[in-house]
């Protein structure tokens, strides 16, 4: 049992968490993710690391209340444990000889994004980072990539925060008055990774992507969370979840993400209409 | 004087009608009547040439003998002497490649059921006995496993009867490896892996899960901890593809992925917050034990047509004969001497969002025959040209092998491993070039069976304890 130690909702839909695991702690590094499971019945979710301290043996994770495991782990409390808390897997993000660096973060992919962008930082690398999200009530860690960051660009849907559009905007616009970076670092929706990918291509700036497809062992065991990237099968959990975006089949990406959407569906309206019965009472 | 009859006792099994639907055993095991009956078969040889096919050396005559007197503690005590997993072995073993092969009465009829008095008789103690094990005095040495399965457990439970105390990693939430992912519930009932897991903890052996060694520490780090062997039994490691177009499509599997689904996250139970696709029509490609397991669980899922798809004809099938008529008998139908060469998949071009794009409709097999052997003496299959044919199928499950997890390796530093990533060891005692670090199983072996896992345990224990009390 893993004990959650805070608790702190990011937004409606978004929570963070420290988690007790000291043996994770003491290796995490940004870029790797965790899989845990909630209860003795749940499933395995794997979560990229947001955070870690090492001297307090606890890993932060931030997630987004999308079906019905990370409900039943956004109805925990501080104070309360979860079953399984297993890491850190994958390779960690490289950062090595990097100077000039923008990080693009999408939605809930900021809180993994932002851990890379602090390590670049702290090791003496020009961050920029862009940062998207549909309006202002669902932006998080906004703060965070400002103290991280030599240039901070937000970026709203609706233009109810920062400016009105989409990050690949911001992005090409950076790119085009003149900024030189020797890596771009995107962390979001696939869809988002694809279209960054689309904008770096054309100025021909390496760009690095985090994948987080459908996993179940996350050890190298079960080939559930295979990717086509350089026309090579690859898996996320042993050979990710970093992969070089200029090779990565996105379209392939998103078809396979949506084979359990109708399980997916069900399984969170019923978990709701449980854990809403539960606070009724 | 010994029962003459030439045949085996029949096990009871569950009518293939029934069963195909159904996750429970498949096999019932034999009642007393039928235990002690098979036992009177046995001519209770002095050389005892059953054993010499036992990779654990389960000393059989002598078991058989007390089954024979009605004394199944007693039988029990003498596996237990040698077996770390008596149900398992009783069950999964391929006896009659084995043990029963050198059976004197399999010259002239069938071989005494050895298995099947194995299993009979660790059932009977889980049963009725409430004899917990003895934990030995300690010796106050620490041994570190790494891996659960099999291979694992065997050198675990060893090692801890000789007073060591041993610590057993396990990367995933629940201890067992292949017996708790791999091998399904109808073959072998999960409550029987947990019940001789309970067994070695009560002798003394830590099970401590979610640790991946390494990721979460490494080999170097478990010395570093006090231990002063490590033997890593970390299995098989990454499916195999084929390498054909289309199998990235929605409804392809690895048979590791299909299996966990069902076996480790119960994914047949509707209750499971693990989802699996429901397919109508199963191709299963590949023709081992694994195969035929995915091939029996997407019949039990509810698929009306499922199929093994194999490129050598059934001579050369690689499963166990009993697994391949347990199939055979519950609908499973069996496509030899054809290989995919393409899966297909469904594409709306009118509606890019359309779910069912890159879902699975079918796979393309061309036909083969066989033609002349090649240096491993098997007949190598040869395509028929223009033999092409669409199997209509909606999900295909890919069970041709796997490649061994570059987790440990990758973290230890002079660890010698093979051309195909297995871990190089001494033959006789599972040493690797790393010292006091020892190895066996599927990660040395690539795919093997459960048992020739038991025995690298075996070895590996015996080689450790000598290490340690030699130092």
């Amino acid at each position: 049992m893993y004990k959650i130690l805070t608790k702190k909702i990011l937004n409606p839909t978004v929570t963070m968490m420290e988690i007790e695991a000291p043996f994770v702690a003491a290796k995490a590094q940004a870029g790797q993710f965790i899989i845990l499971r909630v209860d003795e019945e749940g499933e395995r979710i794997p979560l990229t690391i947001a955070g870690y301290d090492r001297a307090a043996g606890s890993v932060k994770i931030i997630f987004q209340i999308v079906g019905a495991s990370t409900a039943l782990l956004g109805a925990k409390e501080a104070g309360d444990y979860i079953a399984d808390f297993a890491g850190p897997l994958g390779r960690p993000t490289k950062t090595e000889g990097l100077r000039k660096v923008a990080v693009v973060g999408g939605g809930v992919g900021c809180a993994i994004a932002l851990p890379v962008a602090q390590k670049l930082f702290e090791q003496g690398c020009t961050v920029h980072s862009v940062i998207g999200f549909r309006n202002r009530d669902l932006v998080i860690l906004e703060d965070e990539f400002a103290a991280a960051s030599e240039k901070l660009v937000l970026m709203t849907d609706d233009g109810s925060a920062g400016r009105q559009g989409l990050v690949t905007q911001a992005l090409r616009e950076l790119i085009e008055s003149g900024e030189e970076y020797d890596e771009v670092i995107a962390i979001g929706p696939l869809v988002m990774m694809k279209f960054v990918v689309a904008v770096t291509k054309e100025f021909g700036i390496k760009t690095t992507v985090s994948m987080n497809p459908v996993m179940i062992d996350g050890t190298g065991m079960c080939g559930g969370c295979r990717l086509t990237v350089g026309g090579k099968v690859k898996f996320a959990c042993v050979d990710g979840p970093d992969f070089d975006g200029f090779e990565v089949d996105f379209d392939e990406a998103m078809e396979r993400a949506s084979i359990y959407s109708d399980f997916e569906h069900h399984r969170y309206e019923d978990t709701c209409n449980l854990l809403n019965k539960e606070g009724a009472q | 004087m010994a029962d003459m009859s030439l045949k085996k006792h029949e096990m009871p099994t569950q009518d293939p009608k029934l069963r195909a639907h159904n996750f429970s055993e498949v096999a019932t095991g034999y009642t007393e009547e039928l235990a002690l009956a098979e036992a009177a078969r046995c001519l209770g040889c002095k050389n005892m040439p059953c054993v010499k096919g036992c990779p654990v050396k389960i000393h059989i005559p002598a078991f058989i003998e007390k089954v024979r007197e009605g004394d199944f503690e007693g039988a029990y005590e003498i596996i237990s002497q040698a077996s770390s997993l008596p149900a398992v072995c009783g069950r999964v073993c391929p006896q009659e490649t084995q043990c029963e092969s050198l059976c004197i009465r399999g010259i002239k009829g069938e071989p005494v059921g050895i298995g099947r008095l194995e299993r009979f008789v660790a059932d009977w103690h889980n049963e009725h006995s409430d004899k917990a094990p003895v934990k030995p005095q300690s010796n106050g040495h620490k041994v570190a496993i790494v891996g659960s399965g099999p291979a694992g457990l065997t050198c675990a439970g060893d090692l801890a009867r000789l007073g060591y105390e041993v610590t057993v990693f396990e990367a995933l939430h629940l201890a067992g490896g292949v017996l708790v992912y791999g091998i399904p519930e109808f073959r072998l009932p999960k409550a029987i892996v947990k019940k001789e897991v309970d067994t070695l903890k009560a002798l003394g052996v830590k099970v401590e899960t979610n640790m991946i060694i390494g990721k979460t520490l490494t080999v170097d780090e478990l010395f570093d901890m006090g231990f002063e062997s490590v033997f890593i039994g970390s299995g098989a490691g990454l499916p195999r593809f084929m390498g054909i177009e289309g199998e990235s499509l929605k409804g392809v599997y690895s048979a590791n992925e299909f299996l966990t689904r069902n076996n480790l996250m119960k994914a047949y139970k509707d209750s499971s917050s693990t989802p699996i696709l429901h397919a109508q029509k199963v191709a299963v490609v590949g023709g081992g034990n694994v195969a035929m397991d995915a091939a029996r669980t997407a019949l039990r899922l509810g698929a009306e047509k499922v199929y093994i798809v194999y490129r050598r004809s059934l001579d050369e099938l690689p499963a166990r004969r009993e697994e391949v008529e347990h199939a055979m008998e519950e609908g499973v139908e069996f496509k030899l001497l054809n290989n995919p060469v393409k899966i297909l998949g469904y594409r709306n071009e009118a509606d890019r969002r359309d779910p069912k794009n890159g879902t699975v409709i079918g796979m393309e097999c061309v036909k083969m025959e066989l033609g002349e052997p090649d240096e491993s003496g098997r007949r190598s299959p040869v395509e028929i040209k223009d033999s092409n044919f669409v199997l209509d199928v909606d999900s295909v499950i890919i069970s041709i092998g796997t490649s061994p997890n570059p987790l440990i390796k990758d973290t230890t530093e002079g660890l010698e491993v093979n051309r195909r990533g297995g871990i190089v060891v001494e033959e006789d005692t599972g040493l690797t070039s790393r010292e006091g670090v020892f190895a066996g199983g599927d990660a040395v072996t690539g795919a093997a069976t459960v048992i020739l896992a038991m025995g690298a345990g075996k070895t590996a224990a015996r080689a450790i304890d000598e290490y340690i009390s030699s130092k």
